[in-house]
């Protein structure tokens, strides 16, 4: 099996998730070689084929051009599959490979298993087992679902180039919105999820902050609707945090959700549901009507 | 300017999912359908840009589905397309993204559309593809995961987002499709004046035969819960008790109560 794993790179710089790509490919048994549109100042630390196209030419994002190169090197490789992140630069350019290959795409593996790759599925509430039926395939990974393998070495470069224009155009990155608030440095956070129901109920989670002596946390569509300030969010959008105590309060445990705190010392979930994914990272989930069950905690820890 | 939306229903995800008779999927018996969420961004920006546009643009919403999605064409409606195309399909939950994107294909391609819009996902499958193969199937212009969008009828200015809240800025030349992120908008709820007004708007139903011309190229093997590997400890009962069991653990497991 042969794997042509596709990196990352962003402002100028080389993506450490890339080496997740070998992580993964370690784990299929595959034989590899990298893609990237990149710089030769930041060559990923690999001994193996690495194609080669220039970012100053061909951008950072184009995926048009980026698919035409990405085809371009499966052919010259035969390979058997084509790896990205499951990432904002992955999902957009794996299904137009998968396009132009006419090959199944497998989407956000989670695992590796004998009759195929495992996926999760309903916001991570169950799993899927998908079998490609096309000769060749395309797979995307989820971040942080396999180790980084960093083999060291030095890559032999194939360069690449590609004619043609595109129909978009990159005009730049924005920065993220500035944090007013560092939730990095706090030992409690203390989370509201949409589970909250209203605006009107972010004091019931401030105050059990406040009673803990910690600071407020919010999950991202508690943030959409303009309940919370966007420095308050925690995940892959917002901050990642590794307090002494979490506590989770009708947050289900999306994925993006666990990237940004699952190394908290202690996690404390408080939920209806007892099936919520935030269950499989949560030290205590406590099934409750968090309406009721959070005031009662702070009046207790006020006593 | 043809505006296109595809949307989804999908279950309400706060339900529990059994697997069906084949195990390959969920049971739809005792779940709630609703709009993806990702869809309803869509549906908003797209009625947006109709309002900026006036009667110089139309909306058309989709849903492949069985009869149920009946209902959430008939909410796209509410929130201000202009009509719905219901392309009847008991199976569709059962194809993979490759079917459901040449079928949305087929029937977009030669209706001239400038611009379509679908979700970033679907939350149950959520494999992220629909979008951007419609895209690669038709030849046009796609960008994904916009939290940002403005159309002048010639280009769309979009903002994507990325890992850890950085944007990219992209300009793309129409026809275009794009896939929106949470967050893009603020999506409206219909009004009674409104979903009273859908009513009469047009609903054409497509059988699913007529459009679909290729197998799947992905199988689902099994469907199942995940293995517990947490070792949390799970507490119910009654609150007050609860309080005093949390309490108790967490003096006992962190250093911040003392
Ligand atoms: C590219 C990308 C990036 C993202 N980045 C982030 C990010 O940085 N951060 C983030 O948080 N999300 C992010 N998301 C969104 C993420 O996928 C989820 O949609 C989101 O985390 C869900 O938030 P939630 O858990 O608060 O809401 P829901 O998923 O709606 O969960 C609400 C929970 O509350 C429970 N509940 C309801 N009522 C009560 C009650 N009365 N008492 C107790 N429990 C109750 C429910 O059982 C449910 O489990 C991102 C998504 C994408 C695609
Ligand atoms: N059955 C369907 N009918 C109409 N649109 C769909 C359907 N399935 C997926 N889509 C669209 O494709 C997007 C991405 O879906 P997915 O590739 O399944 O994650 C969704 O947000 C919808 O906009």
């Amino acid at each position: 099996m042969k794997a042509l794993l596709v990196g990352e790179y962003r402002e100028g710089n080389l993506l450490d998730t890339t080496y997740e790509l070998f992580g993964f490919a370690d784990q299929l048994g595959a034989e590899t070689a990298l893609l990237l549109v990149g710089s030769d100042s930041r060559l990923p630390a690999w001994v193996g084929t690495l194609y080669l196209a220039d970012a100053a030419q061909y951008g950072e994002y184009n995926p048009e051009l980026h698919t035409q190169l990405v085809l371009e090197a499966v052919a010259r490789e035969s390979a058997d599959c084509v790896v990205f992140l499951h990432s904002s630069y992955g999902w957009d350019l794996a299904p137009r490979v998968a396009a132009g290959l006419k090959a199944a795409q497998v989407s956000e593996i989670i695992g590796i298993r004998e009759e195929g790759f495992e996926v999760g599925c309903c916001n991570g509430k169950m799993r899927r087992t998908v079998k490609p039926a096309t000769p060749s395939c395309v797979l995307t990974i989820q971040a942080g679902a396999f180790p980084q393998l960093q083999p060291g070495g030095s890559p032999t470069i194939i360069r690449m180039e590609t004619a043609g224009s595109s129909s978009l155009e990159f005009m730049g990155y924005e920065p993220a919105e500035a944090k007013e608030l560092n939730l990095t440095r706090a030992e409690v956070i203390v989370t509201a999820g949409r589970g909250i129901g209203k605006k009107e109920n972010v004091p019931l989670i401030a105050a059990l902050a406040k009673a803990l002596g910690g600071e407020l946390g919010a999950s991202r569509p508690v943030v959409d609707a303009g309940w919370v300030p966007h420095g308050h969010q925690v995940g892959t959008t917002g901050q990642s945090v590794s307090p002494k105590l979490y506590v989770a309060c009708g947050v289900s445990g999306a994925i993006q959700h666990l990237a940004g705190m699952k190394k908290s010392e202690f996690i404390l979930a408080i939920n209806k549901d007892k099936e919520a994914p935030i269950g499989e990272v949560a030290d205590l989930l406590v099934v409750a009507d968090l309406l009721q069950f959070v005031p009662a905690l702070t009046a207790r820890l006020a006593k | 300017m043809k505006i296109l939306v595809c949307i989804k229903q999908v279950p309400d995800l706060e339900s529990r999912f059994k697997p069906n008779g084949s195990k390959l999927w969920y049971d739809e018996a005792d779940l709630a359908f609703r709009m993806n969420e990702y869809d309803e961004y869509a549906v908003e920006q797209a009625v947006r840009l109709r309002e900026q546009l006036g009667d110089a643009a139309d909306v058309t919403v989709l849903s492949i589905g069985p009869d149920r999605v009946g209902e959430a064409l008939k909410k796209a409606m509410a929130m201000g397309c202009d009509r719905a195309v219901h392309i009847a399909d008991p199976d569709a939950l059962l194809r993979d993204p490759w079917q459901i994107a040449s079928i949305i294909a087929s029937f977009a391609g030669g209706r001239g559309f400038d611009l379509i819009f679908t979700g970033m996902q679907s939350q149950d499958r959520g494999s992220a593809q629909v979008g951007v193969l419609v895209a690669e199937l038709l030849g046009i212009s796609c960008s994904t995961t916009l939290v940002g969008f403005a159309c002048d009828g010639e280009y769309v200015i979009a903002k994507r987002e990325l890992e850890g809240g950085i944007k990219g800025v992209v300009k793309l030349r129409l026809p275009a499709l794009v896939t929106c992120q949470l967050g893009l908008n603020v999506p409206r709820y219909p009004t009674l004046p409104n979903i009273m007004k859908a009513k009469r708007k047009e609903l054409l139903v497509i059988p699913v035969a007529e459009l679909l011309a290729t197998g799947p190229v992905a199988a689902t093997v099994s469907f199942h819960p995940p293995m517990r590997k947490g070792s949390g400890m799970v507490l119910e009962g009654d609150v007050s008790t609860l309080v005093e069991q949390v309490i108790g653990i967490l003096k006992e497991k962190t250093a911040v109560l003392r």
